[in-house]
């Protein structure tokens, strides 16, 4: 019996909740205010390593059973992942535990008795594929694990729900300044001189592709804006929500009408452009068989964008970002302000 | 040209119908970057990508008929895209060739 056992304690650095929130910029406004849209785009635009607790508890695979029931009873948890430097080797649960009561194998060591067939998830997974497999599997937490396939943290369903629902309750926040007699007079105000609408983009996910771009055309199309310049501007839109979603980790797409002219900016997490003259070339791209099937990835997007717009400028940062600017003159009449007119 | 006109020269079905959409050009691709920049508005758009990016892309530049070449199959999703925002879809058993020269009495889609 080891009662003065100490577990390890994996110490992964604790992402706050401000932080989190400070790095998820939504305008639950620029999402339609739809709420059930607003979920799905926190559900896609978090990450599983976003919400998962980074300080998990572990034990040796020596440790007897009899450990784990304690350390489960101290920290009120109801699972110890079985881990030595990083590498999962099994998962303790309290079920396992009644059965080592009934069975009579407490004092024997855990990799006897742990779940060694675990089902776990990637740091870099969207949260909607943790909801996913805690709807698939019966099991109340999922180890997390990293590329190089090391124990980097643990996520249950309350993490999940936690973070929605502080989410949930800052954009409820939002939308209630919002629609305040004063922040409607200051968002009027404010509208008279320019007009700002973003729109998440996800990594991969092409069925969505387009939605952006679209939704730009008409807007610009309500406020009468020349038809050739809609569609140059639908036509950049569309290539660069293309782009994040076949070649970063995500991003946004930011419209703005201001001062005559409208700009598209695209701003993505990703692996940034090592060569931007290069990529800006016609007929040169990264992109996989899969997206060329589809029709995309000829290597024609920072072109067309480029070809259609006034003024262009990219930067970008290996391995973490890249920014396109588009930016479309509009006649003196057509500028922002004026809603449906000119 | 309307969408069974297009349908009856290609030897073809109407899959997805929608009110009042007219082929007044023709434009065969399979890259979408390359409708996307060079494809005019009314025109029929002969290809083989059969999915919803398609419909987005015509619905962006303005493209009203989509005619789908040898035979492939017309996914739900894309149906149901291409209904909401009018665009009209045609299957033909033809390749993009033999589709564009069928369509030949429409001129050639410039932007």
């Amino acid at each position: 019996m080891a009662e003065g056992y100490n577990p390890t304690i994996l110490q992964g650095q604790q992402t706050s909740d401000d932080e989190i929130l400070a790095n998820t910029p939504l305008d639950a406004k620029a999402l339609g205010g739809d709420s059930s849209e607003i979920i799905m785009e926190l559900l896609q635009r978090f990450k599983v390593r976003d919400v998962m607790k980074r300080q998990v508890i572990c034990i040796p695979r020596k440790a007897t059973m009899r450990d784990a029931q304690k350390i489960l009873r101290d920290n009120r948890i109801s699972g110890v992942p079985v881990s030595e430097n990083g590498r999962l080797y099994g998962l303790v649960s309290v079920n396992d535990i009644i059965k080592g009561l009934d069975g009579g194998w407490m004092e024997e060591p855990c990799e006897a008795h742990m779940a060694k067939n675990l089902v776990v998830l990637e740091g870099g997974m969207p949260l909607a594929f943790a909801l996913r497999y805690f709807n698939n599997y019966t099991y109340g937490r999922f180890p997390v694990l990293d590329s190089d396939r090391k124990l980097v943290g643990i996520i249950s369903q309350r993490d999940v729900m936690r973070a929605l629902l502080y989410e949930l309750s800052v954009e409820i926040r939002k939308l209630e300044r919002k629609t305040s007699p004063k922040a409607a007079e200051a968002e009027q105000e404010a509208k008279e001189n320019f007009y700002r609408k973003e729109w998440a983009v996800v990594h991969n996910d092409l069925s969505r592709a387009g939605h952006a771009a679209n939704a730009i055309k008409g807007i610009l199309r309500e406020r009468k804006i020349d038809r050739s310049i809609v569609r140059r501007v639908a036509v950049a839109a569309y290539e660069l929500e293309i782009n994040i979603c076949i070649h970063s980790h995500g991003g946004v797409l930011v419209l703005l009408i201001a001062d005559n002219s409208v700009s598209i900016t695209a701003k993505d997490r990703g692996p940034g452009i090592k060569d931007i003259e290069w990529a800006c070339r016609d007929g040169t791209s990264t992109a996989n068989d899969w997206i060329r099937s589809m029709g995309f990835g000829a290597g024609m997007g920072l072109s067309n964008s480029k070809r259609v717009s006034d003024k262009f400028e990219i930067e970008s940062e290996v391995g973490k970002f890249t920014i396109v600017q588009c930016i479309f003159d509009l006649p003196k009449a057509e500028s922002a302000g004026k809603e449906g007119g000119a | 040209m309307t969408a069974e006109e297009v349908a009856a020269k290609v030897g073809g079905k109407v899959e997805v119908p929608a009110e009042g959409a007219v082929a007044s050009s023709v434009y065969v691709g399979d890259l979408l970057s390359d409708v996307m920049g060079h494809a005019g508005e009314d025109c029929a758009l002969v290809t083989i990508q059969n999915h919803l990016n398609t419909v987005a892309v015509c619905t962006l530049v303005g493209c009203s008929v989509v005619v789908i070449c040898h035979s492939r199959p017309v996914p739900p999703d894309m149906a149901e895209g291409a209904a909401r925002e009018g665009v009209a879809i045609v299957a033909t058993p033809m390749s993009q060739y033999e589709a564009a020269l069928a369509l030949s009495e429409l001129p050639p889609s410039k932007h």
